[in-house]
């Protein structure tokens, strides 16, 4: 019988002139686009100077922010008050400050100060440019005093510097991390949507009614809904998979098998929780927007754009019950650190939770009679 | 026409029966008390206008529906707690039509015949055979929803007796059909009458309502009249069914549209 349903669905499925080519160009596009455009990477900050002083040391430190690469100077003012306009007309970004007497005061009392004003309405830019001036002023201010301080003859002062060591990623490269996330993305939207249309469509046509009086059995029929959607997944993590690997040479450090393996049981989960909706929704329309909110729900808690670590503890709490969560942190540590499946044993029972409990669940609401 | 067919075994085992069977919407009763038997190989017509509650008390039979109170058997099984075993003997037709559109003629066929374990072996000259019979091997390979409605419904029937059940329900299978398709159709309800299946239709046409052994008239979610057309046309001194539906109906109170 489970023969027959699955034939049908495969039937209609390639007999769809559409649903074929999304599964298809979805993650291939996906894989291929969003790491480019999804870069945290700010360069080419337009900065406003403002320099005050026009000593040597000021032109020194003016040099080593343009030499940087990040900055790009927009804007060269007298005042701090053009400087402002200057941003308030979205040329700059940044506003740099050099007070009167930075030179003398640097000589004479070992000190100086400059200003670093941000734009924030574009928080990522501001917030970053100003980060990065700050820390090539700091460069900047260790050089000169070392300087200064060989020209007074005085021993060096005691000082250490902290080195950072980057595991697994370490060129910190924004793409190594997003990647794997980003696959699981759309292959969390595709096993999601997908069975979420499909029960209801049947609603819609009126057919579900003549296979209610089948003796198809409720769990037959899920099954049937089901397994389309785990090959049709395995397909999708294939094809995001040779993109990645195509496009960005980037392999997993970890072996496929596992990777496969978590796919299939997220799989699993996600699909059955679309399955829920379709048969909660009566109509297309309820169920697109059901499937919507709670897929864009589960994105946002799973820490593929934001760390949950950095949510408040409601939110931290919150994201325990958001399986895409669990599969994302799976593949970054699988492709960036080969963790294996004894690493793994964590997420392997919570996404096997989610798949039985979901499914269970579909079965449970599925209503031949009524 | 209607010298076929009407040669019923009356005699024979019961294969639906209703006590009092009700379905209640809220404070709405779509069905009311409903009781009749139907025996094997009848032609059972439901008559009633829009509202009556005919759908309502298929739905119930077929397994759809849960009875608010009273009981039924269809097949030999409850109708509360044995709807699967109910499922396995009978065939069904329903008002809204429910082939797959996307799918090929014989692509429905063949998905049909699986889930009701017609064995594989036997689907594919089971399904060839029928459509020489239909006249239809030229549109083996359409789409479903290419074929003009006619044809739809010619199929959806087939579809539907295709695993030989016990009882086919049908309703409203010929709505929107001209009268030469309706004609066609009501040949094929014979035929299937013959080799011993029992037919349940629901019907608002009065012409069909002729062709049935017996017809139970429902008004307002009531069984107001059961009885052979010819006794029913007796019983209500009119010449036609027309006229004994008018006689019966007159005094609804619900809104048929």
């Amino acid at each position: 019988m489970l023969k027959y349903l699955i034939e049908k669905e495969f039937k209609q499925f390639f007999r769809n002139k559409f649903l074929p080519r999304v599964v298809l160009a979805l993650p291939l596009f996906a894989t291929l686009i969003f790491p480019l455009v999804a870069n945290f990477d700010v360069k080419s900050i337009n900065l406003s100077i403002v320099d005050n002083d026009k000593s040597t040391y000021s032109n020194q430190l003016i040099n080593k922010v343009t030499s940087s690469g990040y900055f790009k100077i927009s804007d060269v003012s007298t005042s701090y008050k053009d400087a402002l306009k200057s941003v308030e007309l979205l040329k700059s970004d940044v506003i740099l400050e050099i007070p009167h007497k930075f030179e003398a005061g640097l000589i004479r009392e070992g000190e100086g100060s400059v200003m670093i004003a941000a734009n924030t309405v574009n928080g990522m830019k501001g917030g970053l440019g100003s980060a990065y001036l700050s820390s090539i002023v700091a460069d900047y201010n260790n050089m000169i005093r070392t300087n200064l301080l060989e020209l007074n003859g005085a021993a060096t002062k005691h000082s250490f510097e902290i080195v950072p060591l980057f595991k697994f990623n370490p060129g910190l490269i924004y793409q190594v991390y997003m990647i794997p996330a980003i696959m699981i993305m759309i292959l969390g939207l595709v096993c999601g949507f997908l069975p979420a249309l499909n029960i209801v469509s049947e609603k819609e046509s009126g057919t579900i009614e003549q296979i209610n009086v089948t003796p198809v059995s409720k769990l037959m029929f899920i099954l049937a809904k089901l397994i389309p959607y785990w090959i049709v997944g395995f397909v999708v993590l294939t094809i995001g998979f040779l993109s990645a690997w195509m496009f960005y040479g980037f392999l997993p450090a970890g072996s496929f098998v596992t990777l496969y393996l978590f796919a299939s049981i997220f799989v699993l989960a996600i699909s059955g929780f679309g399955l829920v909706v379709s048969n909660y929704a009566a109509t297309i329309q309820q169920s697109i927007f059901m499937i919507f909110f709670f897929v864009m729900l589960f994105i946002f808690m799973s820490g593929l754009y934001t760390p949950i670590a950095s949510m408040p503890d409601w939110a931290q709490q919150f994201s325990n019950f958001s399986p895409i969560k669990y599969i994302i942190s799976v593949f970054r540590q699988v492709y960036l650190k080969g963790s294996s499946i004894t690493d793994l044993t964590t997420q392997l029972f919570a996404l096997l939770g989610f798949a039985v409990f979901f499914n269970g669940w579909a079965v449970f609401s599925y209503r031949k009679k009524n | 026409m209607e010298s076929i067919g009407k040669t019923g075994i009356f005699n024979s085992e019961i294969v639906i029966s209703a006590d009092k069977l009700t379905k209640k919407f809220g404070q709405f009763t779509a069905v009311n008390e409903i009781s009749f038997e139907v025996r094997k190989g009848e032609i059972f017509g439901f008559l009633g206008a829009n509202g009556a509650g005919k759908t309502t008390a298929m739905r119930m039979l077929t397994g759809l529906s849960h009875p608010t109170s009273g009981s039924g058997y269809v097949a030999g099984f409850d109708i509360y707690t044995e709807s699967e075993q109910i499922k396995k003997n009978i065939g069904y037709m329903s008002q809204k039509f429910a082939l797959y559109d996307d799918l090929k003629v014989w692509e429905n066929i063949r998905f049909y015949a699986g889930i009701y374990g017609v064995p594989n072996k036997e689907i594919e000259p089971r399904t060839e055979a029928l459509l020489n019979k239909l006249g239809f091997e030229k549109e083996r390979n359409s789409l479903v929803k290419s074929l003009p409605l006619g044809w739809k419904q010619k199929l959806a029937f087939s579809v539907a007796i295709f695993h030989e059940p016990k009882i086919v329900f049908l309703d409203e299978p010929t709505s929107g059909v001209d009268p030469l398709s309706r004609r066609n159709f009501w040949e094929m309800i014979y035929d299937a009458a013959d080799r011993g299946i029992t037919v349940f239709v629901t019907t608002h046409y009065m012409d069909e309502a002729e062709y049935c052994n017996r017809i139970s008239v429902m008004v307002d979610g009531k069984i107001e009249a059961l009885d052979t057309p010819d006794n029913l046309k007796t019983q209500f001194n009119s010449s036609n069914m027309n006229d004994v539906f008018y006689k019966l109906a007159r005094n609804s109170t619900r809104n048929s549209d």
